[in-house]
């Protein structure tokens, strides 16, 4: 038996965030007293040298590596940029978080470059196996992070439930791959898709096995019914974990999905997209009305997400109209896109909380943010822009991610989907406003002025600003995401 | 740009400049400022109407666009003139008539705090009217239609703290508003079927059009089209049943009453339709519509006038009255006949209603006749000129109305249309009932008992008709003892200009207008509609007309009813009481104008209140605000909590919904597979 010296030189940033997350464990348990900084900052260097390396690596073709279990392509490479970038946003955001409570510990970096290393993994992986590695990666270190708070009863509950839930999905999942394996006789991406493509694969067990990969994906990203999870751990892991749980995975969720269905499974899109029409409808409706009835803003904003991960699906389920893969570039990208502007909003939607929050406080309920307007204008404005955008409001980034969506859609000729998307953003408009009315045109309850670090209140005023600037031009962004999906496929 | 072209182009912009001036800037160039910069607009507009009506003569004819607006989905929308005979015929008149009044402004609203504002509105009257009368398309045609409305709007209500006036402009605007829609429906037509809206263009489809029948319902489609557009004369022209906001109108000043309400707006529906003549021609129905309301207006509103006792309503019904005769001469086809009274009238009636206006400002503004009475003593050139305008609106041989009239009736008298029996039967009584009311005018005012000057507090106030000026410093009507006066001279001199023309304009143009060949290639008739070839035979010179005119029939009605009014009013002024006593439902009737006010308010207005007061509490607070809007809101609210509910914390619920979900989704698998 031969042993072929893979070629390394696209995994790069993968091995370099690797070898970086062992020199953090080991300086962080030898130099004890400045442990908690060093973390801080080897980790946010990480994250940036990742992305010098990847973007010094990318390439504008499409490469395998690691016999053919790893690929690195642009949208790979794109998405990985914008893992490490929410990452270091949300770990900046939620540093003094962490402080004020005590819990800022240098494994909590540890475990955050870890679930980094998972993601990319499953970013770039060209096989089931990978995927599932990566997935676990990701999702350990995240059942760890959300119970970090091991002194507070919630944040352990939530650990936990988040922990079985998991690995019920994780099951789920492996066994629906095994499904596959036994329908095409590979794991590989490519080859599933040439056997699927053949007719080769044993149709009825590759369907039954489709329904358990759906399922394990619908979990990560959190959509109707595999949502349970998310408005109880978001609510119970600490604003800071909550922050990170909320952004990079729904990348790398995007991207496993991606790669499972589109790169594997392409020829039978429509048998994924009908499931997928269900599990998008009922995300939307069920997250924007369950959404209005939350006191507890943490909560509101996992149901809104629950919507918004269902407005992510709408772009994937219109690739394939009765055979025609004439929108797929379209619909994808535009799905791709709403992914991205998801994540940056809800970026800024957590720090906000965060800001507001100190010792003791959590400003975790609606009514904290009553009047902030008085407190702080500036900040009532970021505010007010994350809230525009993610009800959709013109013209901010949000406006843009629902109408490509609903564009893709619509030219998929859904109409009664885009019919009921329309309708539900509308009620969903209800819950976002209500935030502004409070911050506008109550009196505020809590008057103790904002206490941030000045780097928090730099990075969260750009992040609104971005959200604002992105709405008014939003073509470059969407047109990276459209290149990115070209130059992959 | 040819220099004549641009001359086209000051025409309507040079009162529209005065317009800008006098509203924008009429605080800072003051009231002689307005007054000047307006009158000189409107001279230079006359002045360059001269020049181009003798460019005209000379053969030159113009049409074409000046500038492209907008192209969109096939339609061209532009702004271009069609410079003719009859356009240029309508703008010598519109121009003359309106440089009269903006004179005679001057001396009657010399105390009026809206001077400026009154002086800025008639002159983008006159700007709009122009507009329209030189339009070479449906577009800017219907523009002009609806700015003249508006400024007709904005001056009946002119005197804005009144309740009447804002009633009066109210109903103009919504009445309007119906035949608006008929004349929008019937250029729709044309637009869907032509792809035009260039008159030019358009007429050369009318054969094609004629020939056509309408998509949905299979009405033949020229006739709707003429129709829809006739409706919008109707409105705008004052025909029965769309009249009802002309008397009313008199709220307005007195110049706007003679140069909208009876010399130029009121006429766009007449030059409109005579413009159109290549497509009523071809319509049948069409123009027997046209007549037969036509001669309903010409008799019925003149009935009306009889009665009337506010010297301006008696004029405005004759106006109506005579707008009923120029739309007899339409529906006989008669179209140059129609212009030829179209412009007689203008003068006449602009001279009777600016003598009106004079002896109302002798009056002290009452304008009650029975409170007036040999003022030809006091006001000799008022009373000299008003005869002669009452002369000419009779058709006193070889003043201007005798030419236009006598030739409608010998029109509607050979023409063999369905209807023209009743249309003859109508304008010769009218004629009649035309010479008995002018006369109880004129006797009642300026002939008989003095019966001004006394404490007239006795005279019951109407409301409607009974003030003129903003109630504020004027008393009203003449005190005991005082005794009226002769107007200035801003006020008589265009009396006396209009008088000119009231007289002579018919004996010198009657026969290039109605025999000659001024109109050729501009007003259109069929083989078949022959009543102006007829009329043509027998026409041997306007003394010959005039001479043979004593001997006929309308003559001798006319005649009789000055006869009338002279019994009546001079030597039996008991007669009328008792005459209105004998007759006490006729009258009732007549009195309360054959109750179309009551009609429109009670079954319209009534109606449309009824219709929106259930759409409002019915569909719009009940069904859109209590069902829709918080029944939705209540349901999302319900439906919230409830789906709340099923987040009840057990991890073991959690886990038994994924399956669930696992189990949906094979479920949808296993009925596909």
């Amino acid at each position: 038996m031969n042993f072929v010296v893979p070629d390394f030189y696209p995994a790069a940033a993968e091995i370099f965030v690797a070898v970086m997350a062992l020199v953090i464990m080991l300086s962080t348990t030898f130099a004890r007293s400045i442990a908690r900084s060093l973390g801080y900052f080897l980790c946010q260097f990480t994250l940036i040298a990742a992305a010098f390396i990847t973007i010094g690596t990318m390439h504008g073709e499409v490469s395998y590596t690691f016999s053919n279990m790893f690929i690195s392509d642009l949208m790979g490479d794109f998405l990985k940029v914008m893992i490490y970038f929410s990452m270091a946003i949300a770990l900046l955001y939620g540093r003094s978080y962490l402080a004020d409570r005590n819990i800022n510990k240098p494994e909590y970096y540890l475990l955050a470059i870890l679930m980094t290393l998972g993601m990319m993994v499953m970013v770039t992986s060209n096989h089931m196996l990978t995927m599932y590695i990566g997935l676990e990666m990701m999702s350990l270190a995240l059942y760890a992070l959300v119970a970090f708070d091991r002194d507070s009863a919630r944040s352990t509950e939530a650990g936990m439930k988040y922990f079985v839930l998991g690995a019920l999905a994780s099951g789920l999942l492996l066994y629906g791959m095994s499904m596959v394996y036994g329908a095409t006789g590979t794991l590989e991406f490519s080859g599933v898709a040439q056997s699927v493509y053949n007719q080769a694969a044993n149709k009825p067990v590759l369907l039954f096995g489709l329904v358990f990969l759906i399922a394990g994906i619908c979990f990560k990203l959190g959509v109707v019914p595999f949502h349970m999870w998310v408005p109880d751990v978001y609510q119970g892991a600490s604003t800071a974990v909550t922050l990170i749980l909320a952004t990079a995975p729904k990348l790398a969720a995007f991207a496993m999905a991606v790669r499972l269905l589109i790169w594997g499974l392409f020829d039978i899109a429509e048998q994924w997209q009908t499931m997928l029409m269900l599990v998008a409808v009922a995300s939307i409706i069920l997250g924007n009305l369950a959404a209005i009835s939350q006191p507890n803003i943490k909560r509101m904003l996992a149901y809104s997400g629950i919507s918004h991960m269902g407005f992510m699906l709408l772009g994937l389920l219109s690739g394939v109209v009765e055979g025609d893969r004439h929108f797929a570039l379209n619909a994808y990208s535009s799905a791709m896109f709403y992914a991205v502007a998801y994540v940056i909003m809800s970026l800024a939607s957590f720090g906000m909380i965060i800001l507001l929050s100190r010792a003791g406080f959590e400003a975790e309920r609606i009514d904290d943010f009553k009047g902030l307007n008085k407190r702080s204008p500036w900040f009532a404005a970021v505010m007010m822009f994350v809230m525009f955008s993610m009800a959709g409001v013109p013209f901010f980034i949000g406006f843009f991610a629902k109408l490509s969506v609903l564009q893709a859609v619509v030219a998929a000729g859904y109409f009664w989907i885009a019919a009921v998307a329309v309708v539900m953003s509308v009620i969903g408009a209800f819950y976002y406003l209500r935030v502004v009315k409070v911050m506008y045109f109550d009196e505020p309850v809590d008057t103790a002025p904002i206490h941030a670090p000045a780097e928090l209140r730099v990075l969260l005023s750009a992040n609104g600003i971005a959200i604002a600037a992105l709405g008014l031009a939003p073509q470059a962004l969407m047109s990276i995401c459209a290149y990115a999906l070209l130059a992959s496929l | 740009m040819t220099d004549m072209q641009k001359l086209y182009l000051l025409v309507p912009l040079a009162p529209l400049f005065g317009a800008i001036m006098a509203g924008l800037f009429g605080k800072t160039i003051g009231r002689a400022g307005s007054h000047i910069v307006t009158i000189l607009g409107v001279a230079v507009a006359f002045a360059a109407s001269v020049v181009i009506f003798q460019d005209v003569q000379a053969g030159n004819t113009f049409n074409g666009t000046l500038y492209t607006w907008m192209q969109a989905g096939g339609l061209t929308f532009e702004v271009g003139f069609q410079i003719d005979a009859l356009t240029v015929m309508m703008m010598l008149v519109v121009t003359f008539v309106s440089l009269m009044v903006h004179i005679y402004t001057i001396g009657y609203m010399s105390e009026d705090p809206g001077y400026q504002r009154f002086f800025s509105y008639i002159s983008l009257f006159t700007f709009s009217m122009l507009m329209l009368v030189m339009s070479n398309n449906f577009l800017q045609l219907f523009f002009g239609w609806e700015a003249v409305g508006l400024v007709s709007y904005l001056l009946i209500g002119f005197w804005y703290e009144r309740p009447t006036a804002i009633y009066a402009n109210l109903k103009a605007f919504l009445v309007n508003r119906v035949g608006d829609f008929g004349f929008l429906l019937g250029i729709g037509l044309i637009a869907a079927y032509t792809g035009s809206l260039n008159y030019a263009e358009v007429f050369a489809k009318a054969n094609e059009l004629a020939g056509m029948n309408m998509d949905v319902t299979g009405w033949p489609l020229l006739t709707a089209i003429c129709i829809c557009l006739f409706i919008g004369a109707m409105g705008k022209s004052a025909q029965v049943p769309l009249h009802v906001w002309l008397p009313d109108s008199m709220e307005g000043p007195t110049p706007i009453s003679a140069l909208i309400h009876a010399a130029t707006m009121v006429t766009a529906g007449i030059f409109m339709v005579a413009r159109m003549s290549p497509l009523f021609e071809l319509s049948d129905t069409a123009l027997s519509f046209v007549l037969v309301i036509g001669a309903t207006t010409a008799l019925f509103m003149g009935f009306l006038g009889i009665i009337q006792n506010d010297i301006k309503r008696v004029v405005a019904y004759s106006t109506l009255s005579q707008l009923g005769y120029m739309t007899v001469a339409l529906g006989v086809s008669a179209y140059s006949a129609a212009v030829f009274h179209l412009m007689t009238h203008a003068f006449f009636k602009a001279l009777l209603f600016l003598g009106a206006g004079s002896v109302i400002i002798g009056m002290h503004h009452d304008q009650d006749m029975r409170n007036m009475g040999g003022l030809w003593k006091y006001m000799p050139i008022t009373w000299f000129t008003s005869l002669l305008g009452s002369l000419a609106l009779i058709g006193f041989p070889f003043f201007a109305g005798f030419y236009s009239k006598d030739s409608i009736i010998e029109a509607v008298h050979a023409s063999t249309l369905a209807g023209s029996g009743y249309a003859l039967f109508c304008v010769m009584l009218g004629v009649f009932v035309t010479a008995f009311y002018s006369f109880r005018m004129y006797f009642l005012v300026f002939h008989g008992k003095e019966r001004f000057g006394h404490d007239h507090g006795h005279h019951e106030h109407h409301g409607d008709h009974d003030d003129e000026e903003p109630a504020t410093d004027h008393h009203h009507g003449l005190a005991p003892g005082q005794k009226p006066h002769e107007s200035p001279l801003v006020v008589t001199l265009p009396l006396i200009l209009l008088a000119i023309p009231s007289v002579l304009i018919g004996f010198f143009t009657i026969e290039p207008m109605l025999f000659g060949d001024w109109f050729k290639g501009v007003i259109f008739f069929s083989e078949h509609h022959e009543g102006m070839k007829e009329l043509a035979e027998n026409f041997h010179g306007p003394v010959a007309m005039a001479l043979h005119g004593i001997q006929s029939l309308p003559f001798w009605l006319a005649m009789g009813g000055v006869a009338t009014a002279w019994f009546f009013y001079m030597i039996k002024p008991e007669i009328p009481a008792a005459i209105q006593r004998t007759f006490k439902p006729l009258y009732t009737l007549l009195d309360n104008k054959y109750y179309f006010d009551r009609f429109n308010e009670i079954v319209f207005a009534g109606g449309a209140r009824l219709l929106g007061k259930i759409l409002w509490k019915g569909g719009d607070q009940g069904l859109i605000d209590g069902l829709m809007i918080n029944g939705s809101a209540r349901l999302v609210g319900w439906v919230s909590r409830i789906s709340a509910l099923f987040q009840t914390g057990h991890l073991y619920q959690y886990a038994f919904t994924m399956i669930i979900g696992v189990f949906v989704l094979l479920t949808f698998w296993l009925n596909r597979a």
